[in-house]
């Protein structure tokens, strides 16, 4: 306490200076309230967007703003600027190249990479043309590309780089199709007579020739498409059989773009770093059909592994990140905060705890008492600010989470320090936005309200039903699957169990096929919602993934997975050795670590009388960490249940029979193709269980 | 995927070097082509490292002669050696612990800078401007080692992969017609071992280098050679292709094993 006490008086005086700059903020806020409202009425009186078409944006932003940023990338240590000007020529050059190659309307294409100006510059090009593009994730493996490539007879292709390329070579004999790959990095590759291979540079230099003699063509070839042709296609991973490839048109993402950006005021001058995979939806949508819609800047960082790096370098203000992300930035950030210095540890907690109390009321923009007001604005100058910063959220004004439950405690950490982080709810067939969250209206356990233009209903089984402009039209070449989730009347079933609450607001409880019943035993008849108990031990920073199995079944027992870095420093602090992951997921000390969070789980879920049957009863922590590589993991890394249970089958019978250990012996394939295997013999733990809290009473 | 390999650019003949009563080196001869990857093997204690050193000008041979682009020298001085082109990283790292990633590899460039030490210092005119220059010529060698996310960081607090990564960046920095690599990938697990292959191969692709290894993983050397030199007990027991290599009778027997 004496530590905090002699830092007070400094404090004190930076408070007044902080006063005088809270007024000058508010001031500015005010201006900028003001702007942005001016910004959204321009939106909305254009109002004719959604009649527009992609590559009508990418001309119209390169004749309002020639000279304003559309995209920045960072390379070679420098954060190159491309003007729209830039982009539209690029785009130009492109688009000629391609048509010099043969790219037909209609045909469909296939962009493999991360994100990188030139790649975006290729969708815009293609659409330019009329045909569709289909970004592919670039961290799958070359098998998985087989399916698209064949069922959207691709034949055009183009490739970040050599492994990319090395990636579609391995699989041009299974696609008969594939006749022409580009690559935008020449490294590596110089070498290399594929018949069909060619650069990007090559490719953009012989379009500018034609588009010196042609100047008109590009122009023309945009002006035949229309807002109801396809735009892009996206892939679906899909945990059982083939996966999907989901056909938007320009209208369905435009209209769910402007949506969204009219919802949290976006305007042309927000900063957005793309950092995620430009195959998933999402990504695609906040750096390729907002940035259209609202001409912001989109920042590329120089690499997958810089990407918190640039984060702070960019500041952005518009954010978009899956819980893991904003877990992993957390937990650096605690463990960075274990080895710091005592007074520093103190100030931090003490303020955190603040922060706790009252820092989300005020996210929500409710007004605090006197006392919390200056103790918040303190921390706010001393610990909250500087830790904004850190971690690269100075200047955020709306940030999203989505894709998976997001833990209470780590959503209230941000909003507590004064991140608008929100949820939203959405799907590759809905083009993302379906419900938001207002800005003071953000909850841990809600998805939001539904947001322009959608309608929300649930069916009798509990299936959230979602109509808006923004459906999907169809599943490519599967009318079949399509059928199964359009209904006639133009409802698409989510296949999610869930309610509207009292408020108004979406909560989702579970996929509804996965929504099972206890058989037997003490609980008989009840609900059993694996995912639901799955969130609720993921929220605790030392386990990473959960498996949890109990449908037909008379108890309910779970997998884990645990983080290797919490768990690993955790470790470290108590002097336990330990060799790798699978040495340290079977110390009997971190059993008990891990039995402690399944039993305060117990706990809650027998607060809720309609979950109290999904207590876990048995547990096991798992030998290796679950990988999309080895098919346990989808690409977007949500676990495989049925699979997992097919692998690991000696296991879950180990957790029924009542075994304490059971050895187990796991194929592994590493990173560069090769195979091998991991062996442990595992140990078992029971967990206690809690009565309900109705049913005792 | 073919390549051009060039004339001879470094003749070795008849190097011999001993210390004291040692024998580290006996009547050595060998060439090496412009844009090939030749590597030295042999097992610990069979000259490979001193026939780098007396390359480089560390030893001075008591017999036998070094040419470099036809020039012939009876040693090499190693300021000298550098100027020529000829860059080396070393088997137990040489680097500047304290210092970031980015400053160590601006080390590699000092040969490079025109501006005396007072204008360098001061970073006035000409100095500044050089001094940008070098640092674009850094970043590209940060891209291409796909270190960017450790341009700041001290080298001391890097793994032992990136470490070495680092070194054979410094050596890029000046670039070099010749690298001499003394076991880049000693210590390396698979996956780190594999990287550092693709760095080697890109480097003798992208820039024409040519390269001079040391090593002793036989996978490797095998698989990104194009000759291969097999010292033992400072003789020079086999010299040829991999495929040569292997079926070398002498080399079977005193390096290889009987079970290849």
């Amino acid at each position: 306490m004496g530590s905090v006490h002699l830092g007070v008086f400094p404090k004190l005086s930076l408070k007044r200076q902080n006063s005088v700059n809270l007024e000058h903020t508010i001031r500015i806020n005010l201006c900028g309230v003001l702007h942005e409202t001016t910004q959204a009425l321009n939106v909305v009186a254009k109002g004719l967007i959604m009649e527009t078409t992609f590559p009508h944006l990418l001309i119209e932003h390169s004749q309002k703003r020639p000279q304003a940023s559309a995209m920045r990338e960072k390379e070679y240590g420098i954060w190159q600027a491309w003007s729209w000007s830039d982009m539209m020529h690029l785009t130009q050059n492109m688009a000629c190249g391609m048509h010099l190659a043969g790219l037909e309307r209609g045909d469909h294409m296939v962009v493999v990479g991360s994100n990188r100006p030139r790649l975006y510059a290729v969708m815009l090009a293609a659409q330019s043309l009329g045909a569709i593009p289909i970004p592919l994730y670039q961290d799958a493996a070359s098998s998985e590309y087989v399916f698209p490539i064949n069922n959207a007879e691709v034949s055009f292709c183009v490739a970040e780089d050599q492994e990319q390329v090395d990636k579609l070579i391995e699989i041009k004999t299974q696609c008969p199709h594939i006749q022409k790959i580009y690559f935008e990095h020449p490294r590596g590759l110089r070498k290399y007579d594929e018949p069909g291979l060619s650069a990007l540079d090559d490719l953009i230099e012989q379009g500018k020739k034609f588009a010196q003699k042609n100047p008109a063509f590009f122009q023309n070839e945009i002006n035949q498409s229309n807002p109801d042709d396809v735009a892009a296609m996206f892939f679906t991973s899909g945990t059982t059989g083939n996966p999907k490839g989901v056909v938007h048109t320009h209208r369905s993402l435009l209209d769910r773009a402007q949506a969204g950006a009219e919802f949290d005021r976006l305007t042309e001058h927000e900063e957005v770093l793309a950092y995620l995979p430009p195959a998933w939806i999402g990504q695609n949508i906040f750096s390729y059909a907002q940035w259209l819609c609202c001409g912001y800047v989109v920042n590329c960082p120089e690499s997958a592994v810089t990407a918190t790096i640039d984060l702070k370098e960019v500041g952005p203000t518009y954010y978009f990140a899956p819980p893991r992300v904003f877990e992993g930035l957390l937990t650096s950030v605690m463990i960075r905060m274990e080895d710091a210095g005592t007074i520093k540890k103190s100030m931090f907690h003490f303020f955190m705890d603040v922060a706790k109390r009252c820092g989300p009321a005020k996210t929500d923009g409710k007004s605090l008492g006197v006392v919390d007001a200056l103790l918040y604005a303190v921390g706010n100058l001393c610990v909250y600010g500087p830790l904004r910063n850190n971690l690269g959220m100075s200047r955020v004004r709306v940030a999203y989470t989505a894709g998976e439950a997001i833990g209470p405690d780590l959503f209230l950490f941000y909003r507590s320090i004064g991140v608008n982080l929100k949820q939203l709810y959405g799907s590759t067939e809905t083009a993302v936005f379906v419900c938001l969250q207002p800005d003071n209206q953000a909850k841990a356990d809600t998805v939001g309200i539904p947001c322009k233009g959608v309608e929300i209903k649930v069916s009798d089984v509990g299936e959230i039903l979602v109509k808006s402009k923004g459906l999907l039209k169809e599943y490519y070449k599967n009318p079949q699957a399509t059928a199964e989730v359009l209904t006639a009347d133009g409802w698409y079933q989510t296949s999610d169990a869930g309610f509207i609450d009292s408020q108004g607001h979406l909560k989702i409880i579970d996929r509804v096929k996965d929504v099972g019943r206890i058989k037997g035993g003490a609980n008989d008849g009840a609900m059993f919602a694996p995912k639901y108990v799955e969130n609720k031990l993921k929220f605790f920073p030392y386990i990473k993934e959960v498996v949890a199995y109990g449908d037909q079944r008379e108890k309910v027992c779970v997998m884990i997975n645990i983080d290797f870095d919490a768990v690993g420093n955790w470790a470290e602090r108590r002097n336990l050795p330990y060799a790798g992951y699978t040495d340290v997921a079977q110390k009997q000390e971190v059993y008990e670590l891990i039995l402690g969070c399944v039993e305060k789980v117990n706990a809650d879920l027998a607060q809720d009388e309609l979950l109290a049957g999904s207590q876990v009863s048995r547990f096991l922590i798992l030998h290796k960490e679950l990988d999309a590589d080895d098919g346990e993991l989808t690409r977007t890394n949500k676990v495989r249940r049925g699979y997992i249970a097919e692998k690991y089958s000696v296991l879950v019978d180990a957790l029924y029979d009542g075994k304490t250990q059971q050895f187990v012996e796991t194929a592994v394939k590493f990173e560069d193709g090769r195979s091998g295997s991991v062996s442990a013999t595992l140990n078992i733990s029971d967990a206690q269980t809690f009565v309900t809290v109705g049913k005792a009473a | 995927m073919s390549k051009q390999i060039g004339d001879v650019i470094l003749d070795v003949s008849n190097i011999s070097l001993s210390f004291g009563g040692v024998k580290a080196l006996t009547d050595i001869s060998f060439n090496v082509r412009e844009h090939e990857i030749r590597s030295i093997i042999g097992p610990n204690g069979a000259g490979k490292s001193s026939m780098l050193n007396c390359i480089n000008g560390v030893y001075t041979p008591q017999q036998g002669t070094i040419s470099f682009k036809g020039k012939t020298f009876d040693h090499m001085d190693s300021h000298e050696v550098a100027t020529m082109g000829i860059a080396r990283t070393f088997q137990n790292l040489a680097l500047f612990k304290g210092m970031s990633v980015l400053d160590n590899i601006m080390t590699g460039r000092n040969l490079r800078m025109k501006s005396n030490i007072f204008l360098q210092a001061l970073r006035i005119g000409p100095a500044e401007r050089e001094e940008a220059m070098h640092r674009d010529y850094v970043e590209h060698i940060i891209d291409f080692l796909e270190i960017q996310a450790f341009r700041k960081t001290s080298v001391g607090q890097l793994p032992y992969g990136l470490q070495k990564r680092v070194d054979l960046g410094r050596a890029l920095a000046l670039e070099p017609q010749v690298l001499l690599l003394d076991e880049p990938m000693a210590g390396m697990n698979v996956e780190e071992k594999q990287d550092m292959c693709r760095f080697v191969l890109d480097v003798n692709d992208e820039f024409g280098t040519t390269v001079v290894l040391i090593e002793h993983d036989m996978s490797v050397v095998m698989d990104i050679s194009d000759r291969v030199v097999v010292l033992d007990y400072g003789k020079k027991i086999g010299d040829g292709t991999p495929e040569e290599i292997r079926n070398n009778e002498e080399v079977i027997t005193a390096y290889l094993g009987t079970s290849h």
